[in-house]
């Protein structure tokens, strides 16, 4: 049975126009076949002497299926009319011998629609409509409960706030939402709840005291310290390069953002240029042993809180990212511990969440230096003699005068710059 | 005269060439569609023949004898048949979609009339640059009724574009005859109405689509601007594989059968060859075709993990 | 220096004609009239009619001659006088230049551009106001680029043109008087990339096109309204520079699409569809859509207003998605 057509499966020997005995030669039509369109002619490829007729006229046979041997003229006989199988189709599954199945429970649908806001499986549902079918009566019946317990409706609530409720620890049943929707607002309002077993603390208004301590800071840095003031622009397109390649293997909750390669450059440089990482006290300027960067993040209500990254110049751009997420979280729901919180060499502040473009901070007493973070902007830039735009984004630092002077705390930039420029990074 | 070997041995080549199909069709190597050529060689032959391997060549989905004739080698349009990475289009086109760069021929076209307006952008090109090519562009009778036809013909006559129209006149546009197509019926003469050269050819005597095909060209090399040749033809199968042929009755089929252009041009050519150097000249073009079908069979598909790519370039210049 | 959009696009094929030999002009009306839109206006003059020249109104057949120009060597700008012309060439723009490449195994790319005017707003009437950018973003084979400032008609030509494969440029009919400042070097830009026009944390607002300036304008409206918006102009259409917007929405947590296309089907809803998939666990309110009503557009001005988003729309949608419903 030839294929006619791209889409013949089967076909059917309407007439035979030969017999056995007949002579034919290649290209004499022999046969006529009904596809599912039309009756056509179908032809031989062979000469010979018809022996045997296989399939006769009124029989549906696939494509493919031998219909009469032909052999050669002296007798012999040739091998059935070659058919090569035709490659199995890729898609089409052979129809399965029909099994027996649970037949689906049939239903209307508004049926359908009170069993679903029943809880009602209908699989499990008798019906005693017509033909079996299930009726709304029998959707209620099966709905009484037979034990107390009911499950309450399944709150609406954002993706986002089921994530946040999640890493904050918070117990969404707990979650008063505004209009039937939990929102990440919502999450975040919910208060700690405290220790069983433990007298409740004092009720403190964190807000205000956090905002009196960082005032008396402040005033202090600038009684205290005469600062200078030194800006760098930077091309952030090798960094951005570098963090995209290392993103396309994240998931999504652990992409890296520019603030990582940002922290890492700082406290690298910090190490380099060791006159800006450490204290000043009466006696003078005490290096720090190590770099722990501080990181100042903004909390809401008003006020800063600096959690410390303890070995930063170790850290990878993945974990500087995983540390900052944990610690500006953390640092957020008032979670931070008295280890995270002292003894900070030298501090970054980064605005650029907040689009600005550069920030010139005051120092953190006894720190003698402040890096400041702008914003990655994308901005026209002067490449090789050529006008280009790059993303680019300013830093700064702000040092205490009496412990360096501008040229220490140019070399600092410096190292900065070239950390965030230069491809390959170790 | 060795002119009239060639021409032979070209039309050989694609009658033999569709047969083969035919039967390949049949017993499913090769699916979709396939439109075969058979009837129509002289005028693939004939045109090929006056064209420098310069010019360009744009087809429909009825390719395989320009294919050929063009010179796209014979195992590379039999493998594309097979749907190949060997093939011609790395197996992505098959029958209808049949492209080579290097003898610049510039696709099967499936839809009808498609190809008119690449043909003319082709041709502007070498205008522009100055250079005496031709574009030949095959076409239906039926594509003659399509926008594209009217909207390329004028467009090439006013800009002078160096473009050989070849309208294959077969009678048939798929199931629907000439008379029912066009409401004025002489091609040519509505085709001169755009203001370019244009007239009819007795397309089944391929000295006679040779001739005119040289005229053709010599003046649109020269500048002369588009021509158009109505090439009077018929095929003797079907639109395409599955066809039951309704719309045509089996005497008329016989007729134009009686003007088979591989008979005419052999009762030419009787005082020039005998049958011994005729009957080689079959033998060679079967040891061709069925050394075309074998690498076929034997080639190589193209692997899945290359699905997307030739979306876009993969070479930016 | 100050200019103006179509002076910009002007200036673009100007300097792509004089770097390059094989760029030329075809299009209804880009010669003697100087452009529907005056874009092409004194070229005609400058370069002379082999290089501008002026096509009968035959769209299948120009832009079919683009495709055959460009496979042949040459590099031309199609101008068709607007998408909604552009549908008498859709089949020579869908199954020849997106589709040679592929069908040919990789042995024909067709380097053309063609440039559209897009976008309603000018009451004239459903048949001459589409914006079917999304109808061939869908396309496999096409970039589709819409540029919506001046910076982006000046230096989006020429990286078109220098690629390979067929580009199509939107030009939404509101901006070319658009004006301001433009540096004096301006030159090419990066055709990949979506922009951030105005930074923000509350909410991302993310559009293209002829809607960027009435996005911006929202964004305004909604400052005053204690509302921070991140407005990204989408720049490239296809393909879709989903990084951008997905890195934005991850920030601000809620997202407004503004498409001047009809809601249904449009590209408004493949990049609902992205944020979705890629980044749901960050949505703090869902998807909304700010798009044409699902009309052809009327003549009537204040039912042509209607139809199309508007700041007041985009606005709206943002403060649904910010404070709830």
């Amino acid at each position: 049975m030839p294929s006619l057509g791209a889409d013949m499966d089967e076909g059917t020997v309407i007439e035979w126009l030969v017999k056995p005995g007949d002579t034919v030669a290649r290209g004499d039509v022999v046969a006529v076949v009904d596809t599912s369109k039309a009756a056509v002619d179908v032809e031989c490829f062979d000469s010979g002497v018809i022996e045997d007729i296989l399939v006769q006229p009124g029989k549906a046979v696939p494509v493919g299926t031998p219909l009469a041997t032909i052999g050669t003229a002296d007798g012999a006989t040739a091998k059935p009319v070659p058919v090569k199988p035709a490659a199995p189709a890729p898609a089409a599954p052979s129809a399965p011998a029909p099994s027996p199945k649970p037949r689906p429970p049939v239903a209307g649908p508004l049926v359908r629609k009170q069993a679903a806001e029943l809880g009602v499986d209908l699989t499990g549902v008798r019906g005693t409509g017509r033909g079996g079918a299930i009726t709304r009566a029998d959707v209620q019946r099966a709905a009484r409960p037979r034990t107390v317990t009911e499950s309450p409706p399944r709150a609406k609530v954002t993706p986002y706030a089921r994530r946040l409720a999640k890493e904050l620890g918070v117990d969404l049943a707990q979650v008063v939402a505004r209009d039937g929707i939990v929102r990440a607002a919502d999450v975040r309002a919910v208060k700690p709840v405290p220790q069983a077993g433990k007298p409740a603390a004092p009720v403190v208004d964190r807000t205000a005291t956090t905002r009196q301590a960082t005032a008396k800071l402040m005033a202090r840095s600038k009684r205290e310290i005469p600062h200078y003031y030194l800006s760098t622009t930077i091309d952030m397109s090798v960094a951005l390069a570098r963090l995209a390649e290392l993103n396309r293997d994240l998931p999504v909750e652990r992409r890296v953002l520019p603030v990582a390669p940002l922290l890492r450059a700082c406290a690298r440089a910090a190490e380099k240029v060791p006159q800006l990482n450490g204290f000043w006290n009466s006696e003078g300027f005490e290096p720090g042993e190590v770099v722990r960067l501080g990181m100042a993040v903004s909390l809401r209500g008003g006020g800063l809180i600096v959690p410390v990254i303890a070995n930063a110049t170790d850290l990878g751009p993945v974990e500087m990212m995983d540390r900052v997420r944990d610690l500006v979280t953390r640092a957020r729901s008032g979670r931070l511990r008295g280890s995270e919180l002292t003894e900070a060499t030298i501090t970054v502040t980064n605005l650029g969440d907040r689009g600005v473009e550069s920030v010139f901070g005051v120092i953190h007493p006894p720190q003698v230096a402040l890096v400041g973070v702008g914003k990655v902007l994308e901005r026209p830039w002067a490449v090789d003699g050529l006008l280009g735009v790059r993303p680019v984004v300013t830093v700064t630092l702000s040092a205490d005068h009496r412990a360096t002077d501008g040229h220490t705390g140019a070399r600092y930039l410096e190292i900065v710059e070239k950390l965030l420029t230069t491809p390959e990074e170790p | 005269m060795k002119e009239h070997l060639d021409l032979l041995r070209e039309m050989v080549r694609i009658r033999r060439f569709e047969e083969r199909c035919a039967e390949l069709y049949s017993s499913a190597q090769i699916r979709g569609f396939l439109h075969l050529y058979v009837g129509e060689e002289a005028v693939a032959a004939g045109v090929m023949s006056e064209l420098d391997p310069q010019d360009a060549v744009v087809s429909t989905y009825r390719d395989h004898g320009h294919a050929l004739a063009r010179g796209v080698p014979m195992d590379a349009v039999m493998a594309e048949m097979f749907g190949k990475v060997a093939g011609c289009s790395r197996g992505r086109g098959g029958s209808m979609h049949l492209f080579d760069a290097s003898h610049r021929f510039f696709g099967g076209n499936a839809i009808v009339g498609g190809g008119l307006p690449v043909a003319a952008g082709l041709a502007l090109a070498h205008a522009m640059r100055g250079e005496p090519r031709v574009v030949a562009c095959f076409f239906g009778e039926g594509a003659a009724a399509e926008g594209e036809f009217h909207e390329v013909l004028n467009l090439a006559a006013l800009w002078r574009l160096p473009v050989l129209f070849c309208c294959e006149n077969n009678q048939y546009a798929m199931g629907t005859a000439f008379a029912k197509e066009h409401a004025a019926g002489d091609l040519a003469l509505r085709a001169s109405s755009y203001g370019l050269a244009a007239w009819s050819v007795d397309g089944m005597d391929v000295l006679a689509v040779k001739e005119s095909a040289r005229r053709a060209t010599e003046s649109i090399r020269a500048g002369g601007g588009p021509c158009l040749l109505e090439l009077r033809t018929y095929r003797f199968r079907a639109h395409s594989m599955y066809d039951p042929e309704r719309y045509r009755d089996k005497a008329e089929v016989a007729r134009w059968r009686d003007l088979d252009p591989i008979d005419r041009l052999v009762a030419v050519m009787k005082h020039e060859f005998t049958d011994d150097e005729l009957g080689a000249l079959e033998a060679e073009v079967s040891v061709e075709i069925d050394h075309a079908v074998a690498i076929a069979d034997a080639a190589d598909l193209e692997p899945v993990t290359d699905l997307t790519r030739f979306v876009t370039s993969e070479v930016t210049p | 220096m100050k200019t103006t959009y179509r002076e910009a696009l002007r200036e673009a094929i100007r300097d792509a004609m004089q770097r390059d030999d094989r760029v030329f002009l075809m299009g209804e009306d880009v010669g003697s009239y100087g452009g529907c839109y005056a874009v092409s206006l004194g070229l005609l003059e400058e370069f002379g009619p082999e290089r501008i020249r002026d096509t009968p109104l035959s769209e299948s057949a120009f832009v079919g001659a683009g495709i055959g120009a460009a496979l042949n060597g040459m590099r031309p700008i199609v101008e068709v006088m607007t998408v909604n012309f552009s549908l008498l060439a859709l089949d020579q723009i869908l199954n020849n230049a997106a589709t040679l490449l592929h069908m040919s195994g990789g042995q024909f790319p067709v380097p053309l551009v063609i440039r559209m005017t897009t976008g309603a707003g000018r009451q004239l009437a459903a048949q001459h106001s589409h914006s079917l950018e999304g109808w061939y973003a869908h396309i496999p084979g096409l970039r589709v680029l819409a540029p919506a400032t001046l910076e982006d008609a000046r230096g989006m030509l020429w990286p078109a043109l220098c690629d390979p494969d067929p580009v199509l440029i939107f030009e939404h009919n509101a901006l070319y008087n658009l004006s301001g400042e433009l540096s004096d070097d301006a030159g090419p830009v990066d055709l990949t990339r979506a922009a951030v026009r105005r930074q923000g944390k509350d909410v991302t607002l993310i559009t293209y096109g002829g809607s960027l300036a009435k996005t911006l304008t929202a964004a305004e409206e909604l400052a005053a309204d204690g509302i921070d918006a991140e407005v990204i102009d989408l720049r490239t259409l296809r393909p879709l520079d989903a990084d951008t917007f997905l890195e934005s929405v991850r920030r601000t947590h809620r997202a407004v699409v503004v498409d001047e296309g009809w809601r249904t089907g449009s590209l408004s809803a493949e990049i609902a569809a992205r944020i979705a998939e890629e980044a749901l666990y960050e949505l703090d309110a869902p998807v909304r859509r700010v798009c044409s009503a699902e009309v052809p557009i009327p003549y009537a001005k204040h039912l042509e207003e209607a139809a199309l988003p508007q700041p007041a729309s985009i606005a709206a949608a943002a403060r649904e998605v910010v404070r709830g419903g």
